[in-house]
Parts: C-alpha cells; sequence; structure tokens
C-alpha cells in the first residue's frame, strides 16, 4: 500500500506542482489534486494545502481560500484526525481557517525573501519529523512577503508548553537567535502544529528540496516521516 | 437598501512595518512633523435588503468573519441608506 497524498489547487497556488512532483516522482507515493470548487477529498490520506498566493492574497493571505468549497472537507477532516500540511501560503490558510493559532504579519523588512535557510528541528515526536533523527537541522528554502509570524504572549506561551513548535529559524548548527530570524516571526517560529498533531503549518519548502537534482533534500524527511506514519 | 463603508484599522498592540516605511517617505519629503502612521483599509459595498437590523447583522458578520482577523484587526462601519 502506498499512501495516498492530496494536494488542493487554489485559484494562486504555485507550488501546487512542485509538491506533486515531489510526493510522486521523487518520493513514489500516491497522489492527486483536489479542485478548491470540489469538496471530495478523494480518499487522500494526506492534505496538503501548497504554497502560492490564492486569490492574489487580496485582503489578508489565505483570507479567501480559507472559505472554498474543499476547505470545509479539509476542515472536517483535520478535526477527525486526518493528517494536514500547509506550506507557505497553505500555512497562511490554515491559520485564517482556525485550524492552527496565530497569523502572518509583513516580513519585517518589509522584503519578499527567496533563500535557503536552517531549520532547528524543535519537536521529533510529531508525525511530520519522526524520521529526522539524523538531522540537527535542514536546509530548506523560504519565498515569502507575509511569513513574520505573530500570536498573542498567551498564545506563544500555549504553544511553548505544548511542544506545539516544531520548527525555528536557525543557524545551520541549530542555533537560534535574531540573527538567523528572516522575517521577525516572534521566537524564531518556522512552523507550528496543533494540539492534537495532526495538522502542521509551515513558511519553508520541504517540496522543494526533495529531488537530488537540486543538491539538496532535506525536505524528503518531512514526506517520508507523514507516510511512514500513515503505513505503521 | 444601504450604502456600507467599513474602516480596518492593525490593532494599536500590532507593529506596522509599513506604515513606518511610509512614513519614512514622509521625513524625506521634508514633513517631519508626521508620526505615528498606520495603515489600514476602507472598504465599500451596498446591502440590498431595507431591514436595517437585517443589514447591519449582515455587515457585522462579513466584517468578522472575512474582512477583518480580529487577532490582528478591529473593523468600524456607517451604514446609510441608499437608492441606486
Amino acid at each position: 500500500m502506498k499512501p495516498k497524498f492530496g494536494v488542493v489547487v487554489f485559484p494562486g497556488s504555485n507550488c501546487d506542482h512542485d509538491a506533486y512532483y515531489s510526493l510522486k516522482k521523487v518520493l513514489g507515493y500516491e497522489v492527486d489534486f483536489l479542485w478548491h470548487k470540489s469538496t471530495d477529498l478523494k480518499h487522500c490520506d494526506v492534505i496538503v494545502l501548497p504554497g502560492g498566493f490564492s486569490y492574489g492574497d487580496y485582503l489578508r493571505t489565505g483570507a479567501i481560500a480559507r472559505f472554498s468549497p474543499i476547505m470545509n472537507s479539509v476542515i472536517s477532516f483535520a478535526e477527525n484526525g486526518g493528517y494536514v500540511i500547509g506550506i507557505c501560503n497553505g500555512f497562511q490558510i490554515l491559520l485564517e481557517a482556525g485550524l492552527l493559532p496565530g497569523i502572518m504579519l509583513r516580513n519585517k523588512s518589509l522584503q519578499f525573501i527567496c533563500r535557503d535557510i536552517y531549520l532547528s528541528i524543535e519537536n521529533r515526536e510529531t508525525i511530520f519529523t519522526k524520521e529526522a533523527v539524523n538531522h540537527k537541522t535542514i536546509k530548506i528554502p523560504v519565498a515569502h512577503g507575509d511569513g513574520n509570524y505573530f500570536a498573542d504572549e498567551e498564545t506563544i506561551r500555549s504553544l511553548e508548553a505544548n511542544n506545539q513548535i516544531v520548527f525555528r529559524y536557525s543557524s545551520a548548527e541549530g542555533e537560534v537567535s535574531d540573527e538567523f530570524n528572516p522575517n521577525g516571526s516572534v521566537n524564531n517560529i518556522a512552523g507550528i502544529i496543533n494540539k492534537k498533531g495532526n495538522v502542521l503549518g509551515m513558511m519553508p519548502h520541504p517540496e522543494r528540496s526533495c529531488d537530488p537534482v537540486l543538491s539538496k533534500t532535506d525536505g524528503a524527511v518531512i514526506f517520508r516521516s507523514i507516510a511512514n506514519s500513515i503505513l505503521n | 437598501m444601504f450604502k456600507v463603508e467599513v474602516i480596518i484599522k492593525r490593532r494599536p498592540s500590532i507593529l506596522d512595518p509599513q506604515g513606518k516605511a511610509v512614513e519614512k517617505g514622509a521625513q524625506h519629503l521634508g514633513l517631519t512633523n508626521i508620526k505615528n502612521t498606520r495603515i489600514g483599509k476602507y472598504i465599500e459595498f451596498t446591502v440590498d435588503t431595507d431591514d436595517k437590523a437585517a443589514a447591519q447583522k449582515e455587515v457585522d458578520e462579513y466584517c468578522k468573519k472575512l474582512l477583518s482577523n480580529p487577532i490582528m484587526e478591529d473593523y468600524e462601519f456607517t451604514l446609510k441608506e441608499y437608492s441606486e
């Protein structure tokens, strides 16, 4: 049995094909696209909300996509324990949908950032990171203008206390400090998980670092973790 | 029918890097008294009903659920009778 991933396609998604390619051609999983106007999740085991600029980022990032017909199905799926990963714009959609707490502000520098960064893996017990035992950090790219994660103090305290912060921006060695924070995110937060542990949102793009031809493959460990969580 | 004007403001506790950058432009223009620039949104639309209470309720829901995000924004709106 192969795990089946469903990649949602919103108007303005632009990493949907990257995700499809990496999951299917590089990692060999089953993948199907899920159209935003549909409500059918096609019996997928994992839902991927890809990066891009859904609905032109109008109003706020993810604000309109969150009300797409497919999102009602994704929200029910997540509430019933289904695995969901939101990458970049997908993370922003999860925040707007209330599946994860907080919000994204414009990058502190006001500039769009597109480069490789290092992530310290703060929680290796999740279904999304448990294969990362040999990785101190992972190197994957970010590409965003609104990646400055913000939540009120109480929310941050609760995320910290419940081990929900999965990734932080760091040095290659895993040092977390302002120097390695590309966008101004509170506490260098790059990725968080919900309390139940089945919904992950992350700003960096693991699907862009899977294919060895691109000379970096650290992102694959996240998809392998999910796949093995389903198979076991 | 009602004509609605909505103003969405960033909460005072939320930094506004865009406002800061724009204010730098004011400094470059020599407008040295300009302080505390903060950028929000103005949205206008009509509501196709004559029931004011119903219109207010619908606008409020629109503002709360879609036009603003309560984590970082506050909204206010005005409702005026309107005919095309």
